[in-house]
């Protein structure tokens, strides 16, 4: 089976890790670095993703997409109070939200494939095979649609979503795996964008989630955004200057207060700098980690709810943890430690990197699938209820929250007035009582066949899959018959939309084709190389001096034309070598044959 | 092998299908996979979830038997370890999971246990009271009359605060009541228990049996009626 990685797709940066002999790691090269930005922009040579992108947030502000995971599965009206913080442009189609880079407008899974391709380009450039399925990470506390835009994006990167697994649990695998642990364990992670909190039992290699609870939007991003706007008002009062309208100091407001918080959790007091716009001089001002923790601190308490919450649905006490565990980068301001070791009364643990244990996890899981890892298995719950609207509004629950999945509940449903030939069903997630206070995921219509009031009995089935992705099928109890359902979702592409961005991804990446294309060719050329090398090394006393220093020179030919960009280059100097060495080869062969090594294989010797 | 499709008996008929491998169509003797192909087979639907998890239909069970025959069915049946097969053993894979996890649900809790029990005995749906039991009609009524005008009060006013107080009373009540009740409760599982272990087949068991299920009936849902009038309270004065 072909390879599957493990992607962990990050509101601040994203990582791609692979499975070897058993233990995940990380993909990393001596040029780059494991974390990739999640940071795409648009320049003049078309769009770039990463660090390179991520110099964009000052220089090019409204052309520069970040922290594009607050927009998934989300429309224009759920993040209607943040709109102002963000410099690039947001719009809506059909209850999605588009963002708008120059001409063109993208969909959040239209960004996040982008991020997605850069990783697969990296794993394949690493591992020197295609990439074409991989397992990747969604905050526990993530609703269907957000799951939906996530999977959306994988198919617009060209890749076969095999799982959709949740950050915490996706941790326990990797901290499990390193730890041998048995017991019950706290997860809290807090990221740059969302936190989860997620309670595990471990017991015999299997992994239960009993409880998870948390809040997809609270993390790094909201510390930094406090810091700021202290920033933003000192500099209002003390200079008199708005920033709010220079995009491009806004965005250097931002990374600066971001680079405070997280000194401050080395040192004890910082100086801020800013430069001010035309030429006004710089601000300067101390700021101490008792001043950050004073502004953070109700962020942190906030977290703590959703613990407490977790805690209450598990049935279980702070005392009847083992070990709490700490994920996401935000976890390393010493606020937050002391907070979560109050609330459990034990002190965290944080020997696993918390930039990469969630990527190492997804790998894990891959390797689960793959059929690698047999001894392991994540037993996970849906973090919301699904119900569907009934009479006068109110949602009835189906599928309570915290129930472990795959689960289901089937509903039959009839008719009201003679003749009827539709039922109207309306899903919801979520824990309030209305229909109108829950999140909506889709609506369809049953088809009924006309009969009297009562009589028609359609059985619907609510599956919640492994992925925590709802499926609805529907079955005519009379008939036997099933029927198809068009789900409408409701903050979602549909299936034809997502069709028609796989096909746009492949036009505007032509780019990409030829990024492939020389990727490809550098690593036939490396293989070449190598085998050429260890035949010289072999069976270089089996030709004349002449034909050693012919090999000589095509080999330092190709290895020059491997580190320009032109694949056609790259596979012409293998031509050259492959003729080269053509002599060499026959002789090794005749070698062979005549030392009765028929057994070996042509490919061993060349 | 299928000289017994032509049976009239729709139940047994039906039976003898499922009794068949899916895949191979070879005669089924293994629990959930066909001795001869191997495949994963559908858990029938007619399949108890006590002879699931192969335990005996008691009322008060062993959760350390029953956790680990869940986690080992789960091994058997997880969609992680059909990745690479069949769209039909994929889609058998998730059906049989989602019927464990439900099945596993629904017997770790005693109350769930108790009330699918009574289904399956007494093939009763499970009783919505809509009006309180009869030993608490007064008290309730009460009570509704405190929350609604506590609903209706000036909440920072020392009138709700009274209010307040004797909600807090009125539900330390209630909440003993449900544990009087759960007390009943597990004397009635002990009871079917025993009955159950001697197996009698005599006129005096079939009464006792009918009345114990009865009992069992009655204050379950006195129970659910209790429990949500304490969840209306504790939400109204949070």
């Amino acid at each position: 089976m072909a390879r599957i990685v493990g992607i962990d797709l990050g509101t601040t940066n994203s990582l791609v890790a692979y499975m070897d002999k058993g233990t995940p790691r990380v993909i990393s090269t001596r040029h780059e670095r494991a974390m990739v930005p999640s940071v795409v922009a648009l320049t003049d040579n078309g769009l770039i993703v990463g660090d390179p992108a991520k110099e964009h947030l000052t220089r090019n502000p409204e052309r520069t997409v970040y922290s594009v995971k607050r927009f998934m599965g989300k429309s224009l009206a759920d993040v209607q109070g943040e709109l102002a913080y963000f410099p690039y442009t947001l719009t809506e189609k059909g209850g999605v939200i588009r963002i708008q880079l120059g001409e063109k407008s993208y969909s959040p899974p239209q960004i996040s494939a982008m991020i997605l391709k850069e990783l697969k380009l990296r794993a394949e450039a690493f591992l020197g095979e295609s990439i074409t399925k991989a397992v990747i990470t969604v905050p526990a506390y993530f609703n269907d649609s957000q799951r939906q835009a996530t999977k959306d994006a994988g198919m617009i990167a060209g890749l076969e979503v095999l799982r959709i697994i949740n950050e915490p649990t996706a941790a326990s695998l990797a901290y499990g795996l390193q730890k041998k642990t048995q017991g019950t364990i706290a997860v809290y992670d807090l990221g740059g964008g969302t936190f989860d909190i997620s309670i595990l039992k471990l017991k015999n290699g299997i992994f239960e989630v009993l409880a998870t609870n948390g809040d997809t939007h609270l993390g790094g991003d909201d510390f930094d955004q406090l810091i700021a706007d202290l920033l933003l008002k000192e500099i209002r009062a003390q200079q008199g200057l708005d920033l709010s309208t220079h995009s491009d100091h806004m965005q250097a407001v931002r990374l600066e207060a971001e680079r405070a918080k997280i000194r401050l959790s080395e040192e004890l007091k910082i100086t801020v700098t800013l430069d001010l716009p035309d030429g006004q001089g710089r601000f300067t001002r101390e700021l101490t980690r008792d001043q950050l923790e004073g502004l953070c601190s109700p962020l942190v308490e906030r977290s703590l709810g959703p613990c407490r919450l977790a805690l209450k649905d598990s049935g279980l006490n702070p005392t009847d943890i083992d070990e709490v565990v700490l994920v996401g980068g935000s976890t390393r301001m010493p606020l937050v430690r002391q907070r979560v070791q109050a609330l459990f009364g034990k002190q965290p643990h944080c020997e696993l990197n918390p930039d990469e244990v969630v990527a190492l996890g997804a790998a894990v899981q891959a390797d689960i699938l793959s059929g690698g890892t047999t001894d392991m298995l994540l037993l996970d719950v849906t973090p919301l209820s699904l119900g569907i609207e009934t009479m006068g509004g109110v949602m009835s629950s189906l599928i309570r929250r915290n129930t472990t999945i795959p689960a289901s509940a089937k509903e039959m449903f009839t008719t009201y007035v003679d003749g009827q030939t539709g039922v109207d069903i309306h899903i919801l997630q979520g824990e309030r009582e209305l229909a109108k206070d829950n999140r909506s995921l889709a609506r369809f219509r049953l088809k009924v066949p006309p009969l009297p009031a009562g009589v028609p009995r359609i059985e619907v089935t609510f599956l919640i899959d492994a992925n925590g992705i709802l499926n609805v099928m529907a079955k005519d109890m009379r008939t036997g018959e099933t029927q198809s359902i068009e789900v409408k979702p409701s903050y979602g592409l549909s299936d034809q939309e997502v069709e028609r961005m796989i096909e746009d991804s492949f036009k505007f990446a032509a780019d990409d084709v030829s990024a492939r294309k020389v990727i490809e060719a550098r690593l036939d050329a490396g293989a070449l190389i190598t085998t050429t090398e260890k035949s010289l090394a072999d069976g270089g006393h089996l030709v004349s001096a002449e034909e050693v220093a012919k090999i000589r020179t095509a080999l330092s030919a190709l290895a020059s034309a491997k580190e320009g960009t032109d694949p056609r280059a790259i596979r012409g100097r293998m031509a050259d070598l492959e003729q080269a060495a053509k002599g060499l080869t026959v002789a090794m062969l005749d070698d062979s044959l005549k030392q009765g090594l028929q057994g070996k294989k042509i490919s061993d010797v060349t | 092998m299928n000289g017994h499709i032509h049976n009239t008996d729709d139940r047994r008929e039906l039976q003898m299908a499922r009794s068949m491998c899916w895949h191979c169509q070879s005669e089924m003797a293994g629990e959930y996979f066909c001795d001869r192909c191997v495949k994963v087979q559908p858990v029938s639907k007619d399949l108890d979830y006590f002879t699931c998890f192969g335990l005996p239909r008691r009322l008060v069970i062993d959760t350390q038997v029953l956790e680990s025959k869940f986690y080992e069915l789960s091994r058997a049946f997880h969609p992680d370890f059909y990745q690479n097969k069949s769209d039909a053993e994929q889609s058998i894979s998730l059906g049989n999971s989602a019927m464990l996890n439900t099945a596993y649900r629904t017997l770790r809790d005693p109350i769930q246990r108790a009330e699918y029990l009574l289904d399956l005995e007494a093939g009763s749906v499970k009783d919505i009271r809509t009006s309180p039991p009869a030993d608490l009609f007064e008290e309730i009524l009460e009570l509704q009359e405190t929350l609604d005008e506590f609903r209706e009060s000036d909440r920072t006013s020392e009138h709700a605060a009274r209010l307040r107080t004797k909600l807090h009373t009125d539900r330390t009540n209630l909440e003993e009541r449900q544990r009087d009740m759960e007390a009943r409760l597990q004397q009635l599982f002990s009871r079917w228990d025993a009955l159950q272990d001697r197996g009698e087949a005599t006129e005096q068991a079939r009464a006792e049996r009918t009345l114990i299920l009865k009992d069992m009936r009655n204050i379950l849902s006195n129970r659910t009626y209790v429990k949500n009038i304490v969840n209306d309270l504790v939400a109204t004065i949070a």
